[in-house]
């Protein structure tokens, strides 16, 4: 059995660059150089040409058409163009936008950045399963609401919300729909006129793609969508979006777009059973463990798992030679547990002790399996530790004891 | 974030862990932290009484590999000092022992209130309830 060491399965956090997708990007870098903006020389005429290339690729992967893709640094900047051109294009229009408690904070911190300026945000609730209710959803909409952005799938439990149905709801009031679809698009089929959706968030580094570039769709037609830049200067990509274009990681970004887009109906079925094999094996070995999120409506390659009794960081510890992450207030920069397992409504006991799987491309059968044993080997040796499971075995209530906290 | 190789010694080897009899007179044992925090610490000693000993000492931890080894760190003090002596061990010589960075300084604090907690119930034990 060889296993690559360390093992990468973050794929939630990033993806490593495909090599057919280094391969495209390379003569981009080398003899191709050149600016896509400069029209009167070669350099600049082959630069382009890749570019439109690539931006093709990329609207093909969402039924978009060339014209509706902006690109971009990425999908923070996607983000921020999203609420922030919204909020300011349509200014006269209203003055509220509708979102969601678990949504990127590049979202999140947008919000409350227009909320500083005067704009009225509503942070819809999640449900147990980590979804948007839709009653909820259209008892929010005003007549001063200009915006809905809500996430297709979550980067951290991988539930996947109705977006077509949201969609429906916001064009039946009018209202424009914005999707982060970062952790959607290249893992679940995503079809931007199917699914209602008039502006989308999008990022290569989560598709095998290179990291620092993105894109925005923003729909031209049924309704034309309009956007306040939030970068001023040379006016590119119409106007949207200016700054000397990254020629070698869009076309990047157009090639991972062009694999993923065709490998997704294969790549997907197979991330189904190698984390169903995961889970249910660790669900065989170990007792009081739990999902967080719904487990149908879940992109594939997700499992966020809580190991009860067990602390995350102390689990990471423990199986050093993988790449995992987890929402334990100690693996986090803030020191505060995750705020999406919060808003599912995972105690915060429990939120300590999850673990984030992604399972991606380059994961094998073979991994999945030294995971799953060094995995179950650290939490059996941690609980050994474990003062609260040591209490629960001996048959006391956790939640009737009186903590002497900090 | 790097692990101080005392860190990551006493994760993978810790010392002294289990449980002693808490209702066995000799024992003093202290449960600091709570779930919610993601720091929960036992810890328990046993005391001679007449030499005022620390004999024996027993930890468990719920928390990260700081946190289980100040814990550690601390049973292995503990053993072999008289409870005054065990009183004044502070947090700062296990952040000092273990290289701990700032972020991970509560872990120590944790522990020092994990020894104090288990000598304050061995005294009420034994009423002589000083603190």
């Amino acid at each position: 059995m060889a296993v690559r060491n360390p093992i990468y399965m973050d794929n939630q956090a990033t993806t490593p660059v495909d090599p057919r997708v280094l391969e495209a990007m390379l003569p981009y870098f080398k003899e191709r150089f050149g600016n896509a903006a400069s029209r009167n020389h070669e350099f600049g005429w082959k630069a382009e040409e890749a570019v439109e290339r690539a931006r093709k690729q990329v609207a093909d992967l969402i039924n978009a058409s060339p014209r509706e893709i902006v690109f971009t640094s990425g999908a923070t900047e996607s983000d921020n163009l999203a609420l922030k051109g919204v909020a300011e294009m349509y200014q006269e229009k209203g003055n509220h936008v509708i979102t969601c408690v678990t949504e990127h904070k590049a979202i999140i911190d947008s919000a409350r950045h227009l909320e500083k300026q005067g704009v009225r945000v509503t942070f819809l609730p999640v449900g147990k399963n980590g979804m948007v209710d839709l009653g909820e959803l259209e008892a929010a909409i005003t007549d001063k609401t200009i915006l809905i952005s809500i996430m297709t799938v979550n980067n951290e439990v991988g539930v996947v919300q109705d977006i077509r149905e949201i969609g429906r709801v916001a064009r039946a009031r009018g209202v424009l729909f914005h999707t982060d679809a970062v952790q959607a698009v290249g893992k679940i089929p995503f079809d931007v006129d199917a699914m209602n959706v008039d502006i989308a968030s999008l990022s290569a580094h989560k598709m095998y793609g290179p990291k620092g570039v993105g894109a925005i769709y923003v729909r031209r037609r049924n309704p034309r969508v309009l956007l306040s830049p939030i970068l001023d200067g040379g006016g590119h990509e119409r106007g949207m979006r200016s700054g000397t274009l990254n020629v070698p990681g869009i076309v990047g970004f157009g090639e991972a777009a062009r694999i993923a887009g065709e490998e997704l109906p294969v790549e997907s079925a197979r991330l189904l059973a190698l984390r169903e094999r995961l889970r249910t094996k660790l669900e065989e070995n170990l007792d009081e463990v739990f999902v967080n999120g719904d487990l149908e409506r879940r992109v594939p390659g997700n499992l966020n798992m809580s190991f009860a009794y067990v602390e995350g960081e102390s689990l990471l510890m423990g199986i050093d030679d993988i790449a995992v992450s987890s929402g334990s207030a100690c693996t986090s920069a803030s020191l505060e547990p995750s705020y999406v397992l919060k808003a599912l409504g995972v105690g915060e006991d429990l939120a300590h002790t999850s673990i984030r799987f992604g399972l991606g491309r380059f994961n094998t059968e073979e991994e999945v399996d030294y995971v799953t044993d060094k995995v179950t080997a650290t939490v059996r040796r941690l609980r050994e530790l474990s003062p609260l499971y040591e209490m629960v075995r001996e048959g006391i209530d956790l939640k009737t004891v009186k903590w002497a906290a900090e | 974030m790097a692990y101080s190789d005392k860190v990551v010694d006493h994760y993978s080897n810790p010392r002294n862990v289990g449980s002693l009899d808490k209702s066995d007179e000799s024992v003093g044992t202290g449960l600091v932290g709570a779930p919610e925090c993601g720091d929960v610490m036992k810890l328990q000693i046993r005391v001679d009484e007449a030499s005022g000993m620390i004999e024996d000492a027993k930890f468990k931890t719920f928390g990260c590999g700081s946190a289980i080894a100040s814990s550690s760190l601390a049973t292995e003090w503990v053993k072999g000092k008289t409870l005054e002596e065990a009183l004044a061990i502070r947090n700062t010589d296990i952040v000092k022992e273990l290289s701990l960075p700032p972020v991970k300084i509560h872990c120590s604090v944790l522990a020092e209130d994990a020894i104090k907690a288990a000598i304050s119930d061995w005294k009420k034990k034994h009423g002589t309830n000083g603190g």
